[in-house]
């Protein structure tokens, strides 16, 4: 291809406070039409806003979590535009002076490591959404103002990007970052993690960016790589045509995997910024960010770097391991208990990974196996009482009924038998029915070999300590 | 004397006595109002019924020995204040049924104290006006002469004074809108510091300079009321956390050694001779009574009308932009769309003084004229504000006229709205600057029309600017003579 994708990206994170961002309303989803509005975010006349100071708190964490600079005079301001869902026909957000400012975040695509720069965070109040009425016969919409004055971060990224790829990466760490900050439940389909692209071509060798498109209406991360591939390829066939990208912005339609104009430049508002003369400016002191600043999290990229330099885990292993401030716990917590790194990391990997996964995607937080449970387990087998293979048996039981994992070693009768006695009489009496296998083995065909594991291992129930099986059958072939 | 004619502490004596109850006090104030508003038409709404079940209640309470300052006192309330259950227009079509579903806090407070409400007052729409002649619910008429306008935008609030239609009333002051009707129609009014009473509640014209103040027949109520209604509110980030004085103990403080400035901007040539000579009269009473008198200056005086007309319009049409016919108010019928439906329902529900300051307010704000406008406007506001500060360097308080002429005739300025605009010179400033001015009785002109006297105190000086108006009281007793209805 000739051109070069530019791509910048606005990503509109919903905070997870119980109270809204300018009143006391509930933030809680999914409730009655309107049943979470008092004056203040129906915009009734007479009403004021009060700001919520943990707002400001969770954006200092993300400021500080994408190395931003934290600006210690904040000024609230409106934004004018009139649609049904805003209730006062303006906005409270940020303009001139944002919350944060000029941070980075490091993605890795293709094993390369590239800085994207924030330009911005601020705060600001959500709008709230229109419905069409499901009522037969009437053809209104209808305004539910739950959602309004609910708090988000705007974070805007500088157009650093020039693949979907690397949208993708950014945006998947960003979201990683939110999640572990705590500030956001990175629910993209509820949209709580909403993401608008900025997209635009030059040609390749170019350092002067093109028209750009803004793509909105994006709720998934499959969403955003196929808008901005759309995207590339119809400027690329406008380019190609001699044309010119008009500016303007565009709505992504799912269905179609398509974009389509939304309004153009000319239909821009002004939006009429002004300071916000019912809010006074927030004054940020250096001792309220470094107490934000305690409150931070390790991050997924400290922990990774953590995990491999101080357990020795391999990066793969630390990589899966964070993904979720969640799991990483689990992991750690279950570490703390059982101190084989590697060990704990397989079984977090494997089987809870995956039971998890049978189980409908179920949380980590939510699992039967908690990590004491688990590390329970895993000490019995370090002890030999049982198997790895009797383990993962007793992992499934585990899981279904939340039982410790002595309890269903002790009530199933899975300990794990070592006795050389019982082990002997055993392998004898298999190699006594099983004269024409002996036979083979003797005449050289080892493979067979697996064959009288199996049959021991059977005749024991999985009992039988593999280690001990192995040793006394080779000794009796042998023989 | 009538009840009607009582002042809040007056009423407040003889109900403590027991020689009156509130539901005769209310009884008596509805009757005066029925008799007399339909010549003044100061009142939007009155509320009977529910005002005998607060006066009711009020009796309870003094019967109870529970009695607070307001306690049993009918008063009438600015229709600008969002009064749960009572229809609430701010003189405007488009809230012509609009009944809101909460208090705000200063009537809550007002509540609070057992006062009884008795109506909602008439005032220019929004607050956008300066003779009370662009309400939608008609122009209210000066009780000293019904041709003339009693001033704006509370003129529904000073002329319930005047009239002897409420005891006490409430207004709100965004560019003399408590002190210049105060003046016109010989009653007491206060303009707080900016942050001295929550704005909680009340509708928003121009949210930076909007504050809320009593209406009064003297100051000692004055004094009380501002009392009942100060206070830092939680629900309005602007309002300010110091102390409430107890302004009623404070008024007999004197004036002796006080120093009181003239601002010269303020004593200019075409100042009307009857506003001069009560100027004179009182810089000369207040002499006697040992203030020390200095000329001060207030260089940038000039540019206040400019600034706020900017600033002003400018929040407004931010701040109007929530009419839209979606949630509450006037909806236009028979529309196609949102767009339409926008547009019909405002051009439909604000009258033509608010379609004009909205414009001017969006012009101010518009990308490419916002920093030769707005920006500039609040950079002069800072160097007004600085005028202030450094002329209370040298004196107490500044003492100066309120407007330029006695009350106007009805339809003598509509057709040239700058001349309007200019009747605010001397109130405006104050509001730039966030300090407190209050308007008393001073006198009247040859034609028996009243003249206000203004006294502007320091920041949160309320307190002086009323024991030095006490003292004025004291001297002149202005405010007792009654408006001949």
């Amino acid at each position: 291809m000739k051109y070069q994708v530019v791509i910048g990206l606005e990503v509109h994170t919903q905070l997870t406070t119980n109270t809204k961002i300018f009143c006391g309303c509930s933030t809680r989803f999914g409730a009655e039409p309107n049943s979470q509005t008092c004056p203040v975010c129906l915009g009734f006349p007479g009403a004021l806003p009060v700001l919520n100071k943990q707002v400001v708190e969770n954006a200092i964490l993300a400021g500080l979590a994408t190395n931003c600079s934290i600006t210690q005079r904040n000024v609230f301001a409106r934004k004018n535009y009139f649609y049904p869902d805003l209730p006062k026909g303006y906005q409270i957000s940020q303009f001139d002076l944002p919350i944060c400012q000029h941070g980075h975040l490091d993605i890795e695509v293709d094993g390369e490591t590239k800085r994207i720069g924030i330009t911005r965070i601020h705060m600001e109040e959500d709008a709230g959404k229109l419905v069409h009425a499901d009522i037969p016969g009437v053809d209104d919409s209808c305004v539910d103002l739950n959602r309004a004055c609910t708090p988000l971060l705007e974070i805007v990224s500088e157009p650093d990007m020039r693949s979907p790829d690397e949208a993708i990466a950014y945006l998947k760490k960003l979201h990683q970052i939110v999640m572990y900050l705590g500030i956001c439940d990175g629910n993209l389909e509820e949209g709580s993690f909403r993401c608008d692209a900025n997209v635009s071509l030059m040609p390749v060798g170019s350092t002067v960016f093109g028209t750009r498109a803004e793509l909105k209406n994006i709720n998934s991360f499959k969403f955003i790589k196929q808008a901005i591939e759309y995207e590339i390829e119809r400027q690329a066939e406008i380019l190609d045509d001699g044309g010119k990208v008009i500016q303007e912005t565009r709505l992504f339609d799912p269905n179609t995997g398509t974009t389509r104009s939304m309004r153009g430049k000319e239909e821009a508002h002004d939006y009429r910024y002004f300071p916000d003369p019912d809010l006074v400016p927030v004054l940020i002191p250096d001792q309220w960010i470094e107490d934000v600043r305690a409150t931070l999290p390790e991050l997924p990229e400290a922990k990774r770097a953590r995990y491999v330099a101080e357990l020795g885990l391999p990066e793969y292993d630390a990589e899966v391991l964070v993904s979720s401030r969640e799991l990483a716990a689990y992991y750690e917590e279950t570490v703390a208990l059982f101190p084989q790194a590697k060990t704990v990391s397989n079984w977090v990997m494997g089987e809870v990974s995956r039971a998890l996964n049978e189980d409908n995607n179920r949380s980590i937080t939510d699992c039967p196996v908690t990590p004491p449970l688990l590390a329970d387990l895993l000490k019995l087998m370090e002890k030999g009482t049982i198997s790895g293979k009797i383990a993962k048996t007793v992992f499934d039981e585990m899981y279904k009924t939340g039982k410790a994992p002595e309890k269903i070693v002790e009530e199933k009768g899975l300990v794990q038998v070592s006795d050389t006695g019982a082990i002997e009489a055993m392998v004898d009496e298999v190699l006594k029915n099983n004269p024409a296998q002996v036979e083979q083995y003797r005449g050289g065909k080892e493979t067979v070999f697996g064959f009288f594991v199996g049959q021991v291992m059977r005749a024991s129930k999985g009992k039988a300590n593999p280690a001990l099986v192995n040793e006394l059958l080779l000794k009796k072939l042998q023989s | 004397m009538e009840i009607y004619d009582l002042t809040i502490h007056e009423l407040h004596e003889k109900l403590k006595a027991k020689e009156v109850s509130s539901v005769e006090a209310t009884r008596a104030m509805l009757e005066r109002i029925e008799a007399v508003d339909g010549q003044v038409n100061a009142y939007i709404t009155v509320t009977p019924e529910q005002a005998l079940v607060e006066a009711e209640a009020a009796d309870k309470r003094i019967a109870a020995g529970d009695v607070a300052p307001l306690t049993g006192i009918p008063v009438g309330l600015k229709d600008i204040f969002i009064t749960k259950g009572i229809r609430t227009t701010c003189g405007s079509r488009i809230l012509e049924n609009f009944v809101p579903p909460y208090d705000g806090t200063a009537v809550a407070k007002l509540k609070e104290q057992g006062a009884v409400i008795v109506g909602k007052l008439n005032q220019d729409e929004f607050a956008m006006g300066s003779s009370n002649e662009s309400s939608y619910f008609g122009p209210v008429k000066n009780p000293w002469n019904l041709e003339c306008t009693p001033g704006g935008s509370s003129g529904g609030s000073a002329a319930a004074i005047a009239a002897r239609t409420a005891t006490a009333t409430l207004g709100t002051d965004t560019g003399g809108s408590i002190r210049q009707p105060a003046s016109h129609c010989s009653c007491v009014g206060l303009k707080p510091t900016y942050g001295r009473v929550s704005r909680y509640g009340v509708i928003a014209y121009a949210s930076s300079l909007d504050q809320v103040g009593p209406l009064t027949r003297d100051v000692t109520d004055a004094a009380l009321l501002l009392g009942a209604v100060a206070g830092y509110d939680p629900k309005d980030s602007t309002s300010v956390n110091t102390p409430v004085p107890d302004y009623v103990a404070g008024l007999q403080a004197g004036v002796k050694g006080l120093k009181i400035g003239l601002p010269k901007q303020y004593f200019i040539e075409g100042l009307d001779p009857d506003v001069k000579r009560a100027m004179d009269e009182a810089i000369a009473l207040y002499k006697s009574l040992g203030a020390e008198l200095r000329e001060v200056s207030l260089p940038h005086t000039e540019y206040a009308v400019a600034t706020y007309y900017l600033i002003a319009t400018a929040e407004a049409s931010s701040n109007l932009a929530r009419y839209d016919g979606v949630r509450f108010g006037h909806r236009a019928e028979d529309v196609r769309g949102l767009k339409e439906m926008f547009a019909k329902t405002r051009a439909e529900g604000f009258g033509s003084e608010v379609k004009r300051r909205i414009m001017l307010g969006t012009y101010a704000l518009s990308s490419g004229y916002y920093d030769a406008y707005y920006v500039k406007a609040q950079k002069v506001r800072t160097l007004i504000m600085q005028d202030f500060l450094n002329a209370f360097n040298e004196v107490d308080v500044l003492l100066t006229p309120i407007a330029p002429t006695p009350p106007f005739k009805i339809g003598e300025k509509l057709a040239d709205p700058l001349q309007m605009y200019l009747s605010d010179i001397f109130t405006i400033p104050v509001n730039l600057a966030g300090t407190c001015g209050i308007s008393i009785p001073a006198g009247f002109s040859a034609d028996g029309l009243p003249i206000g006297l203004q006294l502007i105190g320091k920041p949160f000086g309320e307190a002086a600017i009323l024991s030095t108006a006490y003292a004025f009281e004291k001297e002149t007793q202005w405010h007792l003579k009654k408006a001949p209805l």
